[in-house]
């Protein structure tokens, strides 16, 4: 049996490793994405403070610290029994929405612009975010930095820090908004709406414009037809604060609709001994190993997914290019992997005009930002959409509100499964008898599996390898046939 | 960047990696926005894997000490991190412990209260949602059918970079804001550098640059951050609220009191501070407006039920605790996994 390891994947947040084994014939028999590491969060936070845990769980990820940050101020609203007023509900889902463009906008741009812009073949040198800077211009350039520049200075003003935001409390936020912070949050957010419809035009320019691109996006390789998972509000329309979880089967019918608190009937966690990262699934479908289809429990919690398990967007521009989605890639649900990549675009779209409606709101600036819990805490679940996947939060404390149990499901761990499944079908579809691995095509792999932007730094953060992308090719015996290291940059 | 074309003979080389960290640092790192371009001006980046198709074999076959400048972030917590922590030691002429991880172990390093055991007893058994009736645990060797697959070893303490080889130079902050990432390139590009084993950074407390008004402490309880509004321009403290600003290093700008919360120590020590926890119990026993020893015992525990939480938050790996004692070998790992 031959094997290809890749090791380290980059431009993802954390590393993984692909090792991927061929046969005898040089076809692929199977594909394993290890995560080789596990933080013990769910145990070293026994002993803690409840309300700390918005100020420890956001370490989980450095990229999406909002997203823990808020699904753990959320869990302190049940754990304490306490309802936040309209204003502190608008200010975190403003928050949020600002949070979300600012990272979809880096992922698009600065971790899958290389491949799309600069194709799969680019040179490595050239396949990063300077690669895409010098290609693309300093104009569109500049647009990209403005962005992200506005959403950190934004999330910075509001929750108190660009990175690890210390502002959400059981009841509400630690911190209202003046009528200034709220108009420059209104005018940087008009800009925003313009940024996400150039991101739009330009995804069309670039890679719906372009048939080779296209084709890869429909290629068989990167389809997988699985469950989806997504929060919807009260009209089943994408939500990423707050709403019931829905979870839609390969065949587009509603699997289950269901509140967070009650989301261990749903879902439960598989142990593989090969991998520090556990593999969600739908419980009442089971574990039926790494297969997909209506019987198979594995489900996916990306953009795409969101999409899939919604029945539209809430505001017109997003829903407007959903309607265009679906027609282009021919109906719902779309189970394209690729095709992530135009969903988190377009829930890019939909952040940018949420985060006006809620900048506009009347109640935004109002001064009722936080209420006092009354109650004893002692258990609860907060949830939201993170960029990528659903995630929970669940916490049971003493009397004092001292942890006593933790238990997370984090936005990545969701799509295990799934990006296992994604990385060996990539491998089975690219590399076939006789086909020469080079390093261009072990990214077009790799492409599988960025699409899901996944985070290892919030699955449970993951290693360095001790090797850089290198392919070594063993015969049976466990001998060097071939080492492909000289075909890398 | 070496844009593809043959690298410029006259810019430095700089590379940045991670070890056991949340990513937050390279967030920060790009927040110093377009700068990062100036960086990319005067410096060939030789290594990201965040960003760039990284090429760590690349690294290995470079000279000793050709690598002008590090930015090292994350702790180290197993035998690769410690593998590249060596290596971009030797690679490097000067290697930066970047943000709180790598400086004092951060929250990772938290971990240090418990063992593997217990963190592998919650993750893979005790958790509700986690469905393993055979007992699976994740192994170092796996036979699978296709052949062995391999996991690294998982330590039982975490260390921070500093602890696993000789670090130049400290940048704290979790994450280090971007203004204080800029200051310190500068500082490095043009050679103003304070000694060897310095933290870069400010020598005052995070209590110096808050804006918000001081007058005499007297505390008759500590109020956890969910049982009060605060007043929004009096002292955090003042009011019982436990705000670590004054143990923790300036650098930050106070932006967490700003926004109406405490403190909470991520910037690390302040200069000359052996043991921020010691410091911060001394600090705070003698605000305490009582002289009877039962009393303030009962404000203490009743107001700080966490002491390691709150005060050892970030510091854990380089503070004199360390890690809670383990029952069997201390050389800071156990043998193979269960």
């Amino acid at each position: 049996m031959n094997r290809i390891s890749i090791d380290p994947i980059t431009r993802l947040e954390g590393h993984g490793k692909i090792d991927i084994f061929l046969n005898d014939d040089g076809d692929v028999a199977n594909a394993y994405l290890q995560v080789p590491e596990l933080r013990g969060f769910e145990r070293f936070c026994i002993g803690r403070q409840a309300e700390d845990m918005p100020n420890i769980t956001d370490r989980i990820c450095g990229v999406c610290p909002e997203a823990h940050h808020m699904a753990s101020t959320k869990a302190l609203d049940a754990l304490f029994h306490v309802d936040p007023p309209p204003t502190a509900k608008k200010l975190r889902e403003l928050f949020y929405s600002i949070f979300y463009a600012t990272d979809h906008t880096t992922h698009f741009y600065a971790l899958a612009g290389p491949d799309f812009v600069m194709g799969p073949d680019a040179p490595v040198a050239e396949r990063n975010i300077l690669g895409v800077i010098k290609k693309v211009g300093m104009d569109i350039a500049g647009k990209v930095l403005k962005m992200r520049h506005d959403g950190h200075h934004l999330i910075k003003m509001i929750g108190g820090r660009p990175v690890h935001p210390n502002w959400g409390l059981p009841g509400g936020v630690s911190r209202g908004i003046t009528e200034e912070q709220r108009e420059e949050i209104e005018r940087l957010g008009r800009d925003a709406v313009e940024f996400a419809k150039f991101s739009i035009q330009l995804f069309n320019d670039i890679v719906l414009g372009n048939p080779a691109y296209v084709d890869l996006i429909k290629n068989d390789a990167f389809v997988h037809n699985t469950y989806n998972m997504g929060t919807v509000d009260a009209d089943n329309h994408v939500n990423f604060y707050d709403g019931m979880i829905r979870v839609v089967g390969p065949d587009g019918k509603e699997h289950a609709k269901y509140h967070a608190k009650d989301y261990r009937e749903y879902v439960a966690e598989h142990v593989e001994p090969w991998s520090y990262l556990k593999f969600p699934y739908l419980k009442k479908i089971g574990w039926k190993g790494f297969t997909d289809g209506i019987g198979s429990g594995i489900y996916k919690a990306t953009p795409l997914s969101r999409l899939n398990a919604a029945d539209g967007m809430a505001t017109p521009l997003a829903q407007a290019e959903y309607e265009r989605m679906y027609e282009v890639l021919g109906g719902k649900p779309v189970n394209h992997t690729l095709a992530t990549h135009w969903a988190r675009l377009i829930e890019l779209l939909y952040a940018t005009e949420h985060w006006i409606e809620l900048a506009t709101d009347p109640e935004i600036t109002g001064e009722n930002f936080r209420v006092l819990p009354t109650q004893t805490p002692n258990e609860g679940v907060g949830c939201v959409e993170a960029p990528r996947g659903t995630l929970t939060h669940h916490y049971w404390t003493d009397e004092r509100g001292i942890l006593t149990r933790v238990n997370l499901i984090v936005g990545t761990t969701n799509n295990n499964a799934a990006i296992n499944m994604s990385v060996k079908k990539a491998a089975q579809g690219l590399i076939t008898k006789n086909k020469v691995v080079t390093e261009g095509l072990l990214n077009t792999i790799e492409m599988g599996f960025r699409a899901y932007d996944p985070c290892m730094a919030c699955a449970t953060h993951a290693l360095p390898g001790q090797m850089p992308l290198e392919v070594t090719i063993r015969a049976p015996d466990g001998t060097v046939v071939e080492r492909l290291s000289k075909n890398l940059s | 960047m070496s844009d593809g074309g043959a690298p410029t003979p006259e810019k430095g080389k700089l590379a940045l990696y991670w070890a056991a960290s949340c990513g937050g640092c390279e967030i920060a790192v790009l927040g110093i926005d377009d700068k990062v371009l100036k960086v990319a001006e005067a410096f060939d980046i030789v290594l990201w894997p965040c960003v760039m198709d990284g090429k760590v074999r690349d690294i290995e076959k470079m000279p000793d000490k050709s690598i002008d400048l590090c930015l090292f972030n994350g702790a180290i917590r197993t035998s690769e991190q410690e593998y590249m922590a060596q290596l971009l030691r030797r690679k490097s002429k000067v290697l930066v412990a970047f943000g709180s991880c790598a400086a004092e172990g951060c929250i990772p390093a938290l971990a240090n209260m418990n063992t593997r055991e217990e963190i592998f007893q919650t993750a893979y058994h005790d958790t509700p949602s986690t469905d393993n009736p055979d007992g699976v645990r994740p192994q170092i060797e796996t036979e699978v059918p296709e052949g062995t697959l391999h996991l690294p070893l998982f330590y039982d303490t975490v260390k921070t970079l500093g602890q696993s080889v000789e670090v130049d130079y400290y940048l704290p902050g979790c994450p280090p804001e971007p203004d204080r990432i800029w200051d310190a390139l500068v500082a490095i590009l043009t050679g103003q550098l304070p000694a060897p084993g310095s933290v870069i950074g400010a020598t005052t407390t995070v209590c110096d640059t808050c804006p918000r008004t001081r007058n005499e402490k007297k505390i008759k309880e500590f109020k956890r951050t969910w049982e009060i509004i605060p007043d929004p321009d009096t002292c955090l403290l003042e009011q019982g609220v436990v705000c670590c600003g004054i143990a923790t290093r300036a650098g930050c700008g106070a932006l967490c009191p700003t926004v109406g919360s405490p403190c909470i120590g991520c910037y690390g020590p302040n200069e000359g501070v052996v043991d921020f926890g010691a410091r911060m119990m001394t600090a705070l026993a003698s605000v305490i407006d009582s002289q009877d020893p039962d009393e303030i015992d009962r404000i203490i525990q009743e107001g700080i039920p966490d002491p390691i939480g709150s005060f050892y938050r970030f510091g854990l790996a380089n503070s004199l605790l360390r890690r809670k004692a383990l029952a069997h070998n201390g050389d800071g790992r156990v043998a193979e996994p269960a």
